[in-house]
């Protein structure tokens, strides 16, 4: 029988929760890393049991920390993230200039073909490569360095590159998203980038239509259709069905369609997933009820996923990378909080039940589907 | 032979229990004790100082014999009771909350 092992990042450590596919009875393992926050773990889909680690500390800095035996034991690999040539600046959030400063890697992508190849999203934003298993890294400077670089600026969380998307079908196509500047596309493995942010309108900035500048949360895409993406942006659900040429809104009647994580169903690529928050101003979900919205329509129809999850005197956020999905049929869909809870539905969102309770604050989930 | 104090985490980071004792050539200095260090310990590399600059990450603090030394230049002898070993050279990291 197939297995399911979820990683779990928190702000206090890393949690290795592991169950046969039933997805009843989960052993935890952790608190790996205890005390450190660790933003994001995931695992090379080309070896299973090779780990890799996002380790960071306002105190101590960065570390980047790599498993061989499916996060039973772990070694420091490099931790050297150097932009790459001059710096320059960005925008400060009052509009000022502001220097370019390594703060710590939000989001880890392993390449789906080799173990030793990872990509790392970084704060201040810029996204870099390693092709020794962590050892060493070197940034893939066009992205930092594109002319729009000097305009970016920070979200609340930080000037970060928090998603990563790697084309399966189109070598050398990458997609990534800053937190505030949007999302980019590269055709050439990194070396150039431009943006894909037509369709998207934000208030809070100059130009609400900006080619650049517009805070999105997380865009997400199915293996079988990658020309279509799905994003949530600070405010606005949207759709992509020309590989990020062109956005329209797929809000329809969400409650708020405020938010952060997004997430498309293993098997149906027009079965999306996201978590509507009430406001920017007040991050935590509507009436006080954890609800996963479910559209099946690929956007625009939605509906509420509460059977399991708390329906009253609810706080909790659901940051941008603590949404994952399972790769079993039916189809395992898991949602992290900052509340320390991860909640589990093992058919695809009709029913749910936490796997714990009462974890650190969780900053990132990812799912293993293993034979 | 210098003896060396990490914070807790970085201790663990390590894979050490209580002081770190190590061999520095040459007249001691924070900068030698700290290549030391990195050199038997490479985790530790980016934790303490920055790995291009080795400017002192700004939430960590070197003291010794009671003395402050975090703003002390980094090639400045340390005080000999470290270099003979009476007395550690404490990696401290500032006292915040989280």
């Amino acid at each position: 029988m197939s297995r399911v092992r979820v990683l779990v990042g928190t702000r206090k450590g890393a949690f290795v929760l592991t169950s046969d596919g039933r997805r009843d009875r989960w052993d935890v393992s952790g608190p790996h890393f205890g005390g450190w926050e660790i933003y994001h773990l995931k695992a090379s889909p080309a070896d299973p049991d090779r780990l890799y680690a996002s380790q960071s500390s306002g105190w101590f800095g960065q570390v980047i920390q790599r498993s061989g035996d499916g996060g039973k034991t772990w070694a420091a690999v490099g931790n050297k993230f150097v932009y790459d040539g001059v710096t320059g600046t960005h925008q400060w959030y009052d509009g000022t200039p502001h220097p370019w400063e390594f703060a710590r890697v939000w989001h880890l992508e392993p390449s789906p073909t080799d173990p030793d190849t990872v990509y790392a999203g970084v704060e201040d934003a810029a996204l870099f490569r390693s092709t020794d298993g962590g050892q060493t890294w070197q940034e893939l400077p066009g992205l930092r360095t594109h002319p729009s670089g000097s305009s970016w600026q920070p979200g609340a969380g930080g000037m970060c590159l928090h998603t990563i998307l790697l084309d399966p079908r189109t070598p050398g196509r990458i997609f990534i998203a800053i937190s505030a500047a949007g999302v980019f596309r590269t055709d050439d493995a990194g070396r150039t980038w431009r943006p894909a942010n037509r369709g998207l309108k934000s208030d809070g900035i100059p130009d609400p239509t900006a080619e650049v500048g517009h805070c999105v949360h997380r865009i997400a895409m199915h293996r079988s259709r990658p020309d279509v993406l799905f994003m949530q942006k600070h405010w606005d659900v949207m759709r992509s069905d020309d590989a990020g040429e062109s956005w329209r809104e797929v809000s329809g009647n969400l409650p708020s369609d405020f938010g952060f994580p997004i997430d498309v169903h293993a098997h149906e690529p027009d079965t999306i997933y996201v978590v509507p928050i009430k406001s920017d101003a007040e991050h935590y979900p509507p009436d006080g009820r954890l609800r996963v919205y479910r559209s099946r329509t690929g956007g625009n129809e939605w509906e509420a996923l509460t059977n399991g999850l708390p329906q009253r005197d609810c706080y909790v956020n659901v940051l941008r990378d603590a949404m994952a999905v399972d790769a079993l049929d039916p189809c395992g869909v898991y949602v992290g909080t900052t509340g320390g809870q991860v909640y589990a539905s093992a058919d695809a969102g009709e029913r749910w039940a936490p796997i714990v309770q009462h974890l650190p604050a969780v900053v990132s989930v990812e799912v293993q589907t293993l034979p | 032979m210098i003896r060396v104090v990490l914070p807790a985490h970085l201790r663990t980071l390590a894979g050490v229990d209580g002081e770190v004792k190590l061999d520095v050539e040459g007249l001691p200095t924070p900068r030698a004790v700290l290549d030391a260090l990195e050199a038997g310990y490479p985790m530790l590399r980016g934790t303490i100082r920055d790995q291009v600059t080795h400017q002192r990450r700004p939430f960590v603090r070197f003291f010794a014999c009671e003395q402050d030394l975090s703003h002390e230049p980094p090639d400045t002898p340390l005080p000999d009771a470290v270099a003979t070993g009476a007395e550690p050279f404490l990696v401290v990291g500032a006292m915040a909350g989280g």
